[in-house]
């Protein structure tokens, strides 16, 4: 793995899951650096602490609802109050996780990483996101949360593309609504700008990896041109991007925010697809969200 | 640093509760009496068995302390501040708006301390972190951490107690502070922690079980550890919460609060008494 031969200073950690979380291909090439703490969480960043404070960039893997809620208040006190350079690498967020079923789907970590002090939170778009996102991340110093999904989605963004921490990016310029995007769901965005097209609707497209800190001044200058907004992410509407996005909107421009996530639930056993249809998080659903919020527009 | 003998090291540890005192006296609030029940054994550290340089905290392959129980703050200050780390004046502060000496340590904030902690339980995973980025480096510093016994009833404790062995952190020296007593009384009327040698053995640590508030013990007990090629060892100190002061000594009461204006002239007096 690139991150090994990138840099001498980063240490993996994982909780029993390294065939899931993929990090198995960083014991393959730098098993002295590879630290496995079995299915211990609160432990895991305890230690992956213990390491950043030595001089160590610690990466500590595992999946989503474990990485944030298991270990939240040892992220809080160990990680995020002492500024420490641990990047927290969540897999299997979102509901598309699929027939796990509810234990195993985040859809609250994002809220809960958000509320921390010194926290950057990123949900990279696609593989090529999270591997420049993975880069940039081991380059920069404090504490991070990335959050990943397992099921596959269509690669969207340019294979050899920069992550730059807190930079949204706009993947189509549009005239009518700003779909803003984290996750696999800006690939949902891409395809529902294109329906939206199909209709006569000039839709913008913002990429928007990095939740906190939120690319205010994107969000602004992308709502100007259109004056209204749909945010899209899988993950609660509940503390995550939605959120981040209505902050920066009732300070900045009172525009239309529709936005599309699960409302206040959890989620159930069931296929990525049939899931992400009954709980509302299709493209379908974000044009519906978009149009929406164009029929609010000039309303209060 | 020159060694310090038994009697001054006995002397400091009295000092140190002296600041403790007068330091939680000032801030109306604290707890002194699990920071008393350490005295000996952060004076023994801090002034004999640990490689440190309070004129160079950084420095790489300083022995590493982590005060798991939090709440003893006061004790740890007073004694960074005894070794000259910061100005013993600052002591008074403590707890005070705008003061470095926050309520439970902070990283990066005091000179000296290494972690921050103050919510218990987590303090042995840190320097399980440390001590194993110690032996992936080869670095020969040692990493000390302080549990309070009540803290054991965390089980995160134990997840880092099996790390330890199973990562062989012979660099790692865990303290129990047995004072049997936590907020609400007697620890084996909460939840026992008894037989605690046993549960540490089985979890593959050397044990020792000494007096902590024996100095010439404390310093034995240090030297075999550091010996240790293989295991993390842990020390269980017997020891009187409170201790130092005739009224504080096993009162579960003084767990949380500073004394009152009589109490404190009491107890001012009593440690005066016995500091040379």
């Amino acid at each position: 793995m690139d991150l090994a031969s990138r840099r001498d200073d980063v240490v993996v950690l994982d909780a029993d899951l390294a065939g899931s979380t993929k990090t198995s291909d960083f014991k393959k090439v730098a098993p002295e650096r590879f630290v496995e703490v079995g299915i211990a969480e609160q432990n895991m960043i305890g230690i992956a602490a213990g390491l950043a404070a030595s001089g160590k960039v610690a990466f500590a893997s595992t999946f989503g609802v474990f990485a944030s809620g298991r270990c939240w208040e040892q992220i809080r006190l160990a990680v995020a109050y002492p500024r420490l350079n641990v990047k927290i690498v969540a897999t299997h967020c979102g509901i598309s996780v699929g027939e796990d079923g509810a234990s195993h789907q985040a859809l609250e970590d994002m809220a809960i990483m958000r509320a921390l002090p010194n926290m950057v939170v990123i949900s990279p778009a696609d593989a090529y996101e999270a591997y420049a996102a993975t880069m940039a991340i081991a380059d920069y110093d404090g504490p991070v949360y990335m959050r990943m999904g397992r099921a596959e989605f269509p690669t969207i963004m340019p294979e050899d593309a920069v992550f730059e921490i807190g930079k949204a990016r706009v993947l189509r310029e549009g005239s009518d609504v700003t779909l803003i995007g984290c996750g696999q769901m800006v690939s949902s965005c891409m395809k529902a700008a294109e329906v939206l097209a199909a209709k006569g609707v000039s839709a913008e497209v913002v990429n928007m990896a990095t939740v906190k800190p939120l690319d205010s001044a994107a969000v602004e200058a992308s709502v100007r041109r259109t004056g209204c907004c749909v945010t899209a992410e899988e993950h609660s509407v509940i503390g995550g991007l939605g959120s981040a996005v209505a902050e920066c909107l009732c300070r900045t421009s009172c525009v239309p925010l529709e936005m599309v996530g699960t409302k206040d639930t959890f989620g159930e056993s069931g296929s990525p697809a049939e899931l992400l249809s009954k709980y509302g998080l299709t493209a379908e659903d974000i044009v519906a969200a978009a149009e929406r919020s164009i029929a609010r527009k000039g309303r209060a | 640093m020159a060694e310090c003998s038994v009697s001054e090291l006995e002397n400091i540890a009295n000092k140190l509760r002296l600041h403790v005192v007068e330091m939680t006296y000032a801030a109306s609030s604290g707890h002194p009496g699990g920071s008393m029940s350490s005295a000996e054994l952060l004076s023994v550290l801090y002034f004999r068995s640990m490689r440190h340089d309070p004129s160079n905290p950084a420095m790489p392959d300083r022995d590493r302390f982590i005060l798991s129980k939090g709440h003893a703050a006061p004790i740890l200050y007073s004694a960074l501040a005894e070794s000259g780390y910061f100005p013993k004046e600052d002591l008074l502060t403590l707890r005070k708006m705008g003061s470095k000496l926050q309520g439970h340590p902070v990283r990066g904030k005091v000179p000296g301390v290494e972690m921050s902690t103050g919510s218990l339980g987590q303090g042995l995973s840190m320097a399980c972190g440390i001590a194993l980025a110690g032996k992936m480096d080869g670095r020969p510093y040692r990493t000390f951490c302080l549990l309070g016994d009540g803290e054991l009833q965390s089980g995160q404790n134990w997840e880092a107690a099996m790390f330890a062995h199973q990562y062989g952190l012979s660099n790692l020296i865990a303290f129990v502070d047995r004072n049997r007593l936590q907020i609400t009384g007697n620890t084996e009327d909460a939840v026992g922690l008894d037989p605690l040698p046993e549960k540490w053995r089985a979890f593959g640590w050397n044990v020792q079980i000494i007096d902590g508030h024996n100095v010439r013990q404390i310093i034995d007990a240090i030297d075999k550890a550091s010996r240790s090629r293989k295991s993390p060892s842990v020390i269980i100190m017997n020891t009187v919460k409170g201790k130092g002061v005739s009224f504080m000594e096993n009162n579960a009461g003084f767990h949380g609060r500073a004394c009152k204006p009589d109490e404190y002239e009491q107890a001012v007096k009593e440690l005066k008494e016995m500091i040379h």
